[in-house]
C-alpha cells in the first residue's frame, strides 16, 4: 500500500509540471501578458517593462520562459500584480480562506442531504417517493447554478424586501460594507444564498450516485444472506447496505472536486463573493498573468491532489488495483 | 418512468416480435417527461422557424414610442420590454432561434468528431489512446469556466485560426469553441462502447473474412454505437447551450450585432436586472433556458433508456 501511494506521489509532480506548463503557454497566447501590462501602465518605461518580463519569465522562447517563471515561483519571488503593484500571495490567500469556508459548507450541506435522500429513493424504487426525489435531482442538474442564483436572488433579497420590509438575506459580499471583525451570525446570513445553491448541485448529483449505488448493493447477494440470517431490516441497511454502497460515491466525490469549484467560481461571482472564483475573473479579465499564474497552480495541485486522495482511497477499499 | 417499463416488458412476450428499433421505440414513448419534452421542443422549434410570423416585432424594434423602456408586461408587450424598449417576447424567440444553432451545429461537430476519434481510440488501443485518455481526462477535471474562458482567449489569440474561427464575438466563434469542447466526453463514450464491442465474435467474424480495420470501424463498431452516440449528441446540444448562455452572463459571449441576441445575451441582461427589480427581464428568459435544458435533458435520458436494453428491468 505505501509503495502504491509513493509510486502516486512520485507521478503527481511531473502531471503537476507538464500542466502548468501548458497552462503557461495557453495565459501567454490567450491573455498576452505583456501587452496587458503596457495597456494597464501606459506610461512605463522600458526599463520597468523589461523587469516585468523578467521577474514573469514573459521571454519570447517560452520554454525558457517557463523555467525562469518555475524558479521565481518555487524561490518565492513573486511578482506584484500589474495594477496597482499588489502582493498576489495575500490576495490568493484571503480568496483562498473564503472559498473553502464556502466550498466546506455547501459540500457538507450537499453531501449529507444528498446521501439522505439518495437513500429514501433507493428504500422504495419505482415508488412515488423515488420517481419525485430521482425527478427533482434530475431538474436540479438540468438548472445552471447562475439561473438559480439569479432567480433566488430576485425572491430572497429584492421582492422580500418590497413585501415584507427586510431583506432576508443579502445578495453580496461576506460582511456588510464598513463591517469589522468576526461575527459568526453575519457570516452565516451572506453565506446562506451561495451555499444553497452550490449545494443544490451537490445533493441532486449525489442523490442520484447514493441511489444507484445503493441499488446495486442492495440486490446483491450478501444483502439476501443477512436477511436469510434474521437480520434486522435496519441493521442490514446501515451495516451491509450502506456502507458497500458509500465506496463508489467516495471515490466519485472525490474525483469531481473540479465541478464543485466551477460551481462555486460561478456563485462567487454572481455574489461579488471575494473567493477564488472572483479573484479569477477579475484577473482574468485584466489579463494580469502574475496574479494568475500562482490561482491556476492552486487549481491544478488541489485537483491532482484530490485525484490521488480518490485513487488511494479506492486503492484501500479494493486491494485488486493496487497490483496492477 | 422506471415502473412502466415493467409493464411493457411483460406486454411484450405476447406480441409478436418486435425489431430492436421498435422495442427501443416503445422504450422511449413510456417515458412520459420524455414525450412532453418532444413536443414542447417541437412547438418551440415551429415557433423559432417561423420566427417572421410568430414574433410580433423584429429584434431591434421598439414596441411603441419612448417613453418605452422597461414596460411591464401589457397587451401591446406580452412580457414586457427591455432598457430601450424592445419586445421581450419577440427577442425570446430570435434568441432562442440563436442558441438553438449554436446547440445543433457544435453538437454535431462534436460528436461527429468525437465518435471517429473515440472509435478509433477504442479500436486500436495503445499510446494513441493512452495519451487521448489523458488529455481528456485532464480538460474534464477542470472547473468547466475555467477551461472554456482560457481556451476561448487562446483560440482567439491565434491569428491562423482567424479564417476559420472569425471574430471572438461572432456566432461562429461559439460554434467552433463548443466543437472543440464538447468532442472529448463523446470521444470517450465512444471508446467505451467500441472497448467492449470488438471482442464480440461478429467484428472476430469480420477480422477473420479479412475486413479492413477501417470497414470494421465504419461498418460494424459505429452503427452498433449509435444509442450512445444519440445520447450524446443531445446532451451537447444542452451542453453548448448552456455554455453559450454562462459565457453570455459573464461577459465573454457572442456580441449582439445589429441588435442579434441569443439566450445567453438575454439571460446576461437579467443579471442588471435583478437589482433594479424588473423581474420580467430576469424570470422569463431564464425560464426559457430551464426550458430547453430540461426537456432536452428528459429527451437525451429517455433516450439513454431506450437505446440500452440492459436497463430494461423496471429497476
Amino acid at each position: 500500500m505505501l509503495r502504491y501511494i509513493l509510486r502516486r506521489l512520485a507521478w503527481s509532480v511531473p502531471t503537476l509540471l507538464l500542466v502548468t506548463f501548458l497552462v503557461y503557454i495557453a495565459l501567454r497566447i490567450g491573455t498576452n501578458p505583456v501587452e496587458s501590462y503596457k495597456r494597464v501602465n501606459p506610461r512605463a518605461s522600458r526599463a520597468k517593462i523589461q523587469q516585468y518580463i523578467d521577474v514573469n519569465g514573459l521571454d519570447p522562447n517560452f520554454i525558457q520562459g517557463y523555467f525562469k517563471w518555475l524558479k521565481n515561483f518555487i524561490t518565492g519571488d513573486w511578482a506584484p500584480s500589474i495594477k496597482g503593484r499588489r502582493e498576489v500571495w495575500p490576495a490568493l490567500k484571503d480568496a483562498m480562506a473564503n472559498t473553502l469556508r464556502l466550498g466546506i459548507a455547501a459540500t457538507v450541506v450537499g453531501i449529507f442531504f444528498g446521501l439522505i435522500f439518495g437513500v429514501l429513493a433507493a428504500l422504495r424504487p419505482g415508488g412515488r417517493r423515488d420517481v419525485f426525489i430521482n425527478t427533482s435531482a434530475f431538474v436540479g442538474i438540468s438548472i445552471p447554478p447562475f439561473i438559480s442564483a439569479i432567480l433566488l436572488q430576485l425572491l430572497f433579497a429584492v421582492y422580500w424586501q418590497r413585501w415584507f420590509g427586510f431583506s432576508l438575506f443579502p445578495t453580496s459580499g461576506v460582511y456588510p460594507a464598513g463591517h469589522t471583525g468576526f461575527d459568526l451570525f453575519l457570516m452565516l446570513k451572506f453565506m446562506a444564498l451561495p451555499t444553497i445553491i452550490v449545494a443544490i448541485q451537490i445533493i441532486a448529483t449525489y442523490s442520484r450516485y447514493m441511489r444507484s449505488s445503493l441499488l446495486d448493493v442492495l440486490n446483491s447477494d450478501y444483502m439476501r444472506t443477512a436477511r436469510s440470517k434474521g437480520i434486522s431490516e435496519r441493521r442490514i441497511l446501515i451495516k451491509h447496505g450502506m456502507r458497500n454502497a458509500l465506496i463508489p460515491v467516495v471515490t466519485i466525490a472525490a474525483l469531481d472536486v473540479g465541478s464543485i469549484v466551477g460551481g462555486l467560481i460561478i456563485t462567487e461571482n454572481i455574489f461579488s463573493y471575494p473567493g477564488m472564483g472572483l479573484y479569477f475573473l477579475k484577473s482574468f479579465g485584466e489579463g494580469d498573468f502574475p496574479l494568475l499564474m500562482p490561482w491556476m497552480v492552486v487549481i491544478v495541485a488541489s485537483i491532482l491532489l484530490f485525484n490521488l486522495i480518490a485513487d488511494i482511497s479506492y486503492a484501500w477499499l479494493d486491494p485488486r488495483i493496487r497490483l496492477e | 418512468m422506471p415502473g412502466l417499463t415493467q409493464g411493457s416488458a411483460l406486454s411484450e412476450q405476447n406480441e409478436k416480435v418486435l425489431s430492436p428499433r421498435q422495442m427501443a421505440l416503445r422504450r422511449f414513448v413510456s417515458h412520459k417527461a420524455a414525450v412532453v419534452s418532444c413536443i414542447i421542443i417541437g412547438v418551440l422549434a415551429l415557433f423559432v422557424i417561423l420566427a417572421p410570423f410568430t414574433a410580433r416585432y423584429g429584434v431591434n424594434q421598439s414596441v411603441q414610442a419612448p417613453p418605452n423602456s422597461f414596460l411591464s408586461p401589457r397587451s401591446n408587450a406580452w412580457l414586457g420590454t427591455d432598457d430601450i424598449g424592445r419586445d421581450l417576447y419577440s427577442r425570446l424567440i430570435y434568441g432562442v432561434r440563436v442558441s438553438l444553432l449554436i446547440g445543433l451545429a457544435s453538437a454535431v461537430i462534436s460528436v461527429t468528431l468525437g465518435a471517429l476519434v473515440g472509435a478509433v481510440a477504442g479500436f486500436r488501443g495503445g499510446k494513441f489512446d493512452d495519451i487521448l485518455m489523458r488529455v481528456t481526462d485532464l480538460f474534464l477535471a477542470f472547473p468547466f469556466l475555467v477551461t472554456l474562458l482560457v481556451v476561448r482567449n487562446v483560440l482567439g489569440g491565434l491569428p491562423w485560426l482567424k479564417p476559420l474561427t472569425g471574430e471572438m464575438n461572432s456566432v461562429r466563434f461559439i460554434i467552433v469553441l463548443f466543437s472543440i469542447f464538447g468532442w472529448m466526453g463523446v470521444a470517450r463514450i465512444v471508446r467505451g462502447q467500441v472497448l467492449s464491442l470488438k471482442e464480440r465474435e461478429f467484428v472476430e467474424a469480420a477480422r477473420a473474412v479479412g475486413a479492413s480495420r477501417r470497414y470494421i470501424i465504419t461498418r460494424h463498431l459505429l452503427p452498433n454505437s449509435v444509442g450512445p452516440i444519440m445520447v450524446a449528441l443531445t446532451f451537447s446540444v444542452v451542453g453548448s447551450i448552456i455554455g453559450e448562455s454562462t459565457l453570455a452572463f459573464f461577459g465573454y459571449g457572442p456580441q449582439a450585432g445589429d441588435g442579434a441576441t441569443s439566450l445567453g445575451i438575454l439571460v446576461g441582461a437579467a443579471k442588471g436586472a435583478v437589482q433594479t427589480g424588473f423581474w420580467w427581464l430576469a424570470v422569463f428568459p431564464c425560464l426559457m433556458l430551464i426550458i430547453v435544458a430540461l426537456s432536452i435533458n428528459f429527451i437525451g435520458d429517455a433516450l439513454r433508456d431506450a437505446t440500452d436494453p440492459r436497463l430494461d428491468r423496471g429497476a
